[in-house]
């Protein structure tokens, strides 16, 4: 008797478990659908969208949008949040603007190396308040959002960074492809790269599968000997890094760093993108291709809404409901894998 | 009548049979461990000894310190004095991470798995194999592979690649017992690892211990289940307030004896009830009451005046049915009469309006909101009848409280003052209170004077007293012993969701309370 049972329970199992690997497919399947119909849609009303350059403007978009996200990602999947990264963002942006604006021909490299150290400096502070101080995530990172925006404006005195004080190479990024391909600029290839790191590092490494323990069940982390604050403090101080990275390519992208514009609501949209990658808002589960393809589906969203002539009004509300969507779409297939695994 | 074999603390000093593993040392041991928390002794100098190849067995009430002895060894909690010894050489266990590194390892009686993480990852997490040579990195295919043996020596059909989300909780604890196998744990405890299990799943698991104790595992096996701590214990340890009050051998000991070791107290400083008269006519009839998983064929009856306590392990369904018969919980079958008049609770209000109220276990998270004033706790279930037009009646809702302030001899600074700051007696008084407010028929308590000290206790003891001379009908889950012989009218005892055995008051005693609720029939007692 007692062995049917078994039997049974374990044919359960085994039937979740394919459907929750055939739902987790259909996750990403879903935004690539989703993608392709406003693609679809857009050209049909409106030819146009489809030539290079508006590709272009959404693989120029984009890059900013995933870097940023493939820290947001890891910091959900810890169970967190992270609202401060649009500040960080701008923090780090003005500071190596400052530089440029007293001398337009300082290395963009070291810039780019200072505005991460900036970000990781920012995220660290974000993350030790977490860890150890045990202040909630949403607290820490509200009260950061409002310091490092001030940070932002007593660094600049209130000055916005022209795009005649931003070095020409570094504007090049946005504009030049490896190759001569200009197709494909150097921001892509950099986003590209941050998100393979991402994958690898969340596939391959101890403290990449750490982050997925402490998110999917804190307590048990701690019990096997997983270094819980470490690996949270971790998550924060990258994901500032990343940030402090997107400052320059916002530099690079759009040419001026404005102190009172510049990544602000920026933390909306990027929680948009690692939310609408199927990232479980209450931790424990996210990839970063899901990620990838949220970034792009906004993406192509917002040059969609463009070159349809629809106001930029328009955009944040449109945001607004793909993410409830996109909540409320995981929200209905996670009840349903639970009901479909405890057999009710 | 005292077996030889036993060995009472008392006359301790070197044990009177030359058991083999008296010559070995410990691998694991504590001595002299203290532990308090908030103020309460938990553990008071408790000397522990493991050996490896032993099945050691670890019984006592609940709330003797089982589990709380088992986690100072996990590293978990820091002993508060005393200390531990690994191979004859002290060590400080700092936390989790430093008991595994040292071979040590916990399985919890709800297993602690990672759900969106595949069976391999949940046995290797934090110690999965890395790759040697190029790239670098966690080596998917060879913890695929040694997920795959361990499982396979453990016994267990199951795939690495499995989500641990969705499986059953004997597989989740086989994922945890691979996981400690894997880290090569020389130590294995087991905190009521068979609670949840079906008897075939329990011969499977025995089966596994017996193995692992023959490549010379040290066991701790922590269970409220005698029989089958009789059957796979070499030696058996009995814990009570936090005390070892006795080892013996199972082999040369009869349950009743380990029995009368985990119940043994004086029972001096409690209040004592007395005799009653069931004068009142039934309150609260309960017949054939089911619910699938959780209880079955639950009937009693609780007259007005009188005090029925419901006894049992934790695990035995009593808190369901109390839910249920606040309409917490779903019933499947039977019926509840409240009053005469038959009635289905679909919401906890449902049985407000009925009379009926429950003073949950957990206070803290159930009953009150911390941070808000006495007064505003208090009024919290009358609110209606203190804001006749929907305004709040000030004056009112403080002339209320102070009535049951009083009499309840709640004390506090001030009224207004926020309900953290009272100790946890006073805390429960004013959960009391708020719900008196409401005027009940019939009070379920559960738990009622759970992490209070004993002054409290005995002052909700009177109160209970005088609420039930007062014609109510109270129905009070306790996992103490002691308190249910001393305030109960009639004694419910529940095993496994069944009504185990039902004594009265002049019938009872604590070894016969204690046997229904392990399942153990005692002979001619």
């Amino acid at each position: 008797m007692a062995t049917i049972t078994r039997t049974v329970k374990q044919g359960n199992a085994k039937g979740s478990a394919d459907l929750a690997t055939r739902l987790a497919r259909f996750r990403e399947v879903g935004i690539i659908l989703i993608l392709l119909l406003i693609v679809a849609g857009a050209t049909a009303v409106e030819p146009r969208f489809l030539q290079p350059f508006n590709m272009r403007s959404i693989l120029l978009w984009v890059p900013l949008l995933t870097v940023v996200a493939m820290g947001e990602m890891m910091v959900i999947i810890i169970g967190g949040i992270d609202v401060s990264v649009g500040s960080t963002l701008a923090l780090a942006g003005m500071t190596v603007g400052m530089i440029w604006r007293q001398d337009s021909t300082f290395d963009i490299y070291t810039s780019t190396g200072l505005a991460i150290l900036i970000g990781l400096a920012a995220g660290a502070l974000n993350g030790a308040l977490i860890s150890w101080a045990k202040i909630p995530p949403v607290i820490t990172t509200l009260g950061t959002l409002s310091a490092y925006r001030g940070l932002t404006f007593i660094v600049s005195g209130g000055r916005q960074i022209d795009p005649n004080y931003v070095p020409r190479e570094l504007i090049f990024w946005s504009i030049k492809g490896p190759f001569g391909i200009d197709l494909v600029p150097w921001v892509v290839i950099i986003a590209a790269v941050v998100a393979v790191l991402t994958w690898l590092f969340l596939r391959y490494t101890k403290p990449g599968r750490n982050i997925y323990a402490v998110g999917g069940n804190r307590d048990a982390a701690q019990l096997r000997g997983v270094p819980v604050e470490w690996t949270t403090f971790f998550v924060y101080t990258i994901t500032g890094a990343l940030a402090g990275l997107a400052g320059v390519l916002y530099a690079s992208r759009f040419g001026f760093v404005n102190p009172g514009e510049t990544g602000v609501g920026f933390e909306l949209t990027v929680i948009a993108a690692v939310v609408i990658g199927g990232t479980n808002v209450f931790g424990g589960s996210g990839s970063v291709l899901g990620v990838v393809l949220g970034c792009l589906l906004l993406g192509t969203i917002n040059v969609a809404l463009a070159v349809l002539g629809i106001a930029a009004t328009w955009q944040n509300a449109v945001y607004g409901f793909v993410i409830l969507l996109a909540v409320v779409a995981d929200a209905i297939i996670q009840s349903e894998l639970r009901r479909a695994s405890t057999g009710e | 009548m005292s077996n030889p074999l036993v060995r009472s603390m008392a006359g301790t000093g070197k044990g009177n049979k030359p058991d083999m593993t008296e010559a070995k040392t410990p691998i694991l041991e504590a001595r002299n461990v203290y532990m308090a928390f908030g103020g309460v002794d938990v553990l008071k100098g408790i000397n522990f000894m493991i050996y490896p190849g032993e099945v050691h067995g670890l019984v006592g009430e609940n709330g003797a310190g089982k589990s709380t002895l088992a986690k100072i060894f996990a590293g978990v909690h820091q002993p508060r004095a005393g200390s531990l010894w690994l191979k004859g050489q002290q060590v400080h266990i700092h936390d989790p991470g430093t008991a595994v590194a040292m071979g040590i390892a916990l399985i919890h009686q709800e297993p602690l798995t990672f759900p969106e993480l595949d069976v391999a990852e949940n046995i290797f997490i934090g110690r999965q194999p890395i790759r040697k040579g190029f790239p670098p990195g966690v080596d998917w295919a060879v913890m695929y592979q040694r997920s795959d043996e361990l499982l396979k020596e453990l016994g267990v059909d199951l795939s690495p690649k499995a989500k641990v989300r969705g499986l059953s909780i004997a597989n989740q604890q086989m994922v945890e017992m691979a996981g400690a196998l894997s880290q090569d744990a020389k130590i294995l405890m087991m905190d009521e690892p068979t609670a949840a299990l079906t008897p075939n799943e329990v011969a499977d698991l025995f089966a596994i211990i017996r193995r692992l104790r023959e490549q010379g595992t040290a066991i701790v096996f922590i269970s409220h289940r005698l029989e089958e701590v009789f059957e796979i214990s070499d030696r058996i340890t009995v814990l009570r307030d936090g005390e070892v009050v006795g080892e013996c051998d199972p082999r040369g000991t009869q349950v009743e004896e380990v029995i009368r070791m985990m119940v043994g107290r004086p029972l001096s400083a409690l209040f004592d009830k007395g005799e009653n008269h069931r004068a009142g006519k039934p309150m609260l009839e309960v017949s054939g009451l089911s619910r699938m998983m959780k209880f079955e064929d639950i009937s009693f009856t609780v007259h007005a005046g009188e005090i029925a306590g419901v006894a049992g392990l934790v695990g035995s369904g009593r808190t369901d049915v109390a839910r249920a018969l606040f309409g917490a919980l779903d019933i499947d079958k039977g019926t509840i009469k409240v009053d005469g008049e038959e009635v289905r609770f679909k919401h906890p209000r449902d049985a407000l309006a009925k009379g009926v109220i429950y003073l949950p276990e957990d206070r803290q998270h159930n009953a009150l909101l911390m941070p808000m004033s006495v007064s505003e706790n208090m009024t919290l279930a009358v609110l209606e009848k203190l804001a006749p037009a929907g305004w709040l009646r000030e004056r009112l809702e403080r002339t209320v409280t102070q009535e049951y302030i009083d009499k309840l001899r709640i004390v506090l600074r001030q009224m207004t003052q926020s309900v953290r700051e009272l100790s946890g007696g006073n805390q429960q008084k004013v959960v009391l209170g708020k719900w008196l407010l409401t005027r009940p028929k019939v009070m379920i308590l559960d738990e009622p004077t759970r992490g209070i000290d004993i002054g409290a206790k005995s002052e909700v003891h009177r109160l209970m007293g005088e609420l039930a001379a007062q014609g109510m009908a109270i129905l009070m889950i306790s996992s103490e012993l002691p308190e249910i012989l001393a305030m109960s009218d009639r004694i419910i005892v529940m095993r496994e969701g069944r009504i185990s055995a039902t004594f009265d008051r002049s019938e009872a005693t604590a070894e016969k309370v204690m046997a229904a609720a392990v399942g153990q029939v005692l002979e001619g007692a």
